[in-house]
């Protein structure tokens, strides 16, 4: 092995342009693949927050996956229900307290009742069309970030103004409103409300600041027409990966469905599924076309030394042998080419984590989001050494099997 | 009885293709341990044929080479090149060191392929040897700081330092000037002398009349197997050597 190490180092040693530009080839696929994977991996993860932020983690509607086993169905298996109506039936979570209660006992995170409905918000002859979420200050803190995405007035004083109602910022600019103005809200049933704007918050989903808005339980029971009524719990967990399995359980304890972040925008994560496939084809694609170098290189090096292949296999190296000297010498291209990778990527992160850009969507400067994971750093090293091993492969074996006699009288 | 270290039985070389062609055609030949043979013949006779066949270096389309009483007809190309690292030495008419070694690291690389001697022992053979070939200053220098005759005999290093029970020389003097021919195959004599066995091909009929023996090879058969001193043993085509199936 000592022999092979040493042939091997010879070899890469006597030919330092080759094998700088050799290792120069495998440091910019390797470092540009780290860039690529913590820039995307970066974005979607900062995408992913915002979401679940603005967002509840699971959501309790009232209402059921399914329509519920009819009487004429539990007697006689052959009955088959169509147009089933709901008649007479008052919306809303029944008991919600005791509900709350009983799943505030086992799950990891808080939940919080309120009350949902649509209502049209009119103001100076603009009418646009709203969901309004009654909740309970005091509780709102535990289940969302709505304190924190404050821009004027707190979530408090949604208890001071009459009829307060806090709504995004993007909303208030649309109609020209700001904090302390009157506007008045419509229900569905014709209810009219005027609510004073107590607060402005921005959650930086643009969707969201112009559609969403909040007040107390009361105001949104009143515009709904049912007193008293909570037709939504939402629930908050201090993992929100674990969203999907405890939803699943609570639906299976309280029967009411329970829907997710991960359901309630699965199209958009099957977007990302995509996405995901095709950065890492692109990201493959660069390892791979990196890894071309070293096989020029090791093609060219198993041409030159065709003379000295023939002499070792007359010599009595086995083919083998021969053959690792040249996988050696891409290994060592390879290795020193990820490390000067890995430090190149390292730098292009940090420097794209030093870029700021406007988003003109939530109006905000942020900084570019790069995720760093030594995950990213180990997979793309492995791939690539594994590239290089493969492209020095191919010539080497085809090199080595040439027979040495055919070499000799040539070069005679 | 006189010990056998090589014994070619019967043996053919035959490069098939469109035009079937013969190179070495039903040779029968035994070379005694610590004789020095010469092969002569025209150009394309097939001497060099014979000579890749005896080492191990190609495999005979029909016949048997047997190497201190081995067959190896049935061996594995990996068996070959073991026999090959252990008990042949090839001398080629072009060199054939490793340009980006030195002189002692060329000599080296037989013993280390082998990795049966420790380093510092091998090092210390591997000085030896070129001593033993005049070339003690010249161990640290690389093939291209050295003359033609310089680099020749650093191959004979090479070739000696496994002490294989053969030496294996194809032309090995072909480009050399006439004092490095007389240098090299002075070597070769001394080697044979001291009981190693030594196959040359050559051109030069001097330097072969110098060999224990000269086999004169005409279109891959031995045409004549002449004794030092000039006896004839052989006349066309019947090659009656002496085979022991050790």
């Amino acid at each position: 092995m000592k022999l092979i190490l040493n042939i091997a180092w010879t070899h890469v040693s006597t030919r330092v342009r080759q094998t700088l530009v050799g290792m120069a080839g495998v440091s910019m696929g390797v470092g540009f693949t780290i860039m690529m994977a913590g820039l995307m991996q970066g974005s979607q993860l900062d995408f992913l927050r915002q979401l679940v932020d603005t967002m509840p983690h699971i959501t309790i509607e009232d209402e059921r996956r399914s329509v519920p086993t009819q009487p004429a169905e539990q007697e006689y298996g052959a009955v088959q229900m169509a147009d089933i109506a709901n008649v007479g039936k008052r919306p809303g979570i029944k008991y919600p307290e005791s509900v709350m209660n009983s799943l505030r006992s086992w799950i990891p995170g808080d939940v919080a009742p309120s009350a949902k409905t649509t209502a049209i918000i009119n103001h100076g002859g603009a009418r646009i069309g709203i969901t309004l979420t009654g909740i309970d200050p005091r509780r709102e803190v535990q289940v969302s970030k709505l304190a924190s995405q404050m821009r004027e007035g707190k979530i408090d004083d949604l208890s001071r103004a009459p009829n307060g109602i806090i709504m995004g910022e993007a909303l208030a600019e649309k109609l020209g409103v700001k904090a302390g103005d009157t506007v008045l809200l419509i229900g569905g049933q014709g209810i009219q409300l005027n609510s004073t704007v107590a607060g402005l918050y921005r959650s930086g989903m643009k969707r969201v600041d112009e559609s969403q808005i909040y007040s107390l339980m009361g105001p949104a029971q009143v515009m709904m027409g049912q007193n008293g009524v909570v037709n939504q719990l939402r629930l908050r967990l201090n993992d929100p990966m674990l969203a999907q399995k405890v939803a699943a359980q609570v639906e299976a304890q309280t029967g009411y469905k329970s829907v997710s972040w991960q359901e309630a925008n699965a199209d958009l994560l099957s977007s990302f599924t995509v996405r995901d496939f095709i950065v890492l084809t692109v990201m493959g694609a660069m390892l791979l076309t990196s890894s071309f170098a070293t096989y020029n290189i090791i093609s060219t090096i198993t041409h030159e030394k065709r003379q000295d292949i023939a002499i070792m296999k007359s010599l009595g190296m086995r083919e083998y042998a021969v053959r690792r000297i040249f996988i050696i010498e891409a290994a060592i291209i390879g290795i020193v080419g990820i490390l000067f990778g890995w430090i190149l990527g390292y730098l292009l992160c940090y420097g794209w984590s030093k870029i700021t850009i406007f988003s003109p969507l939530t109006g905000t400067t942020t900084p570019i989001s790069i995720y760093y994971s030594a995950m990213h750093y180990v997979v793309v090293g492995a791939i690539s050494l594994l590239c290089c091993a493969g492209a020095a492969y191919f010539p080497a074996r085809k090199a080595t099997r040439v027979h040495p006699v055919e070499i000799i009288r040539g070069a005679s | 009885m006189t010990e056998v270290a090589l014994q070619a039985v019967d043996l053919v070389r035959r490069i098939e293709g469109d035009v079937s062609h013969t190179l070495v055609n039903g040779i029968d030949l035994a070379v005694n341990k610590g004789e020095f043979v010469a092969i002569t013949g025209p150009s394309g006779s097939g001497k060099s044929s014979l000579l890749y066949l005896l080492g191990l270096l190609d495999a005979p389309s029909e016949g048997e080479v047997m190497i201190c009483g081995q067959p190896t007809s049935k061996l594995s190309e990996s068996e070959r090149a073991d026999v090959r690292l252990t008990k042949c030495g090839f001398v080629f008419q072009f060199h054939f060191l490793l340009p980006e070694f030195t002189s002692l690291d060329n000599v080296l690389l037989p013993m280390r392929a082998a990795g049966v001697m420790a380093e510092g022992e091998m090092r210390k053979r591997g000085l030896a040897l070129l001593d033993s070939l005049g070339l003690a200053e010249h161990a640290n220098k690389r093939p291209n700081q050295l003359s033609g005759g310089q680099r020749q005999r650093v191959a004979i290093a090479r070739a000696l330092a496994n002490r294989p029970e053969i030496i294996v020389a194809d032309e090995p003097t072909g480009a050399l000037d006439t004092k490095s021919t007389e240098q090299v195959f002075s070597i070769l004599r001394d080697i044979a002398d001291n009981g190693q066995t030594v196959i040359v091909v050559t051109h030069d009929p001097a330097l072969a009349a110098r060999a224990d023996r000269r086999v004169h090879i005409v279109d891959g058969k031995i045409a004549e197997i002449t004794e030092r001193g000039g006896a004839e043993l052989v006349s066309p085509s019947i090659a009656p050597c002496e085979i022991s199936h050790a």
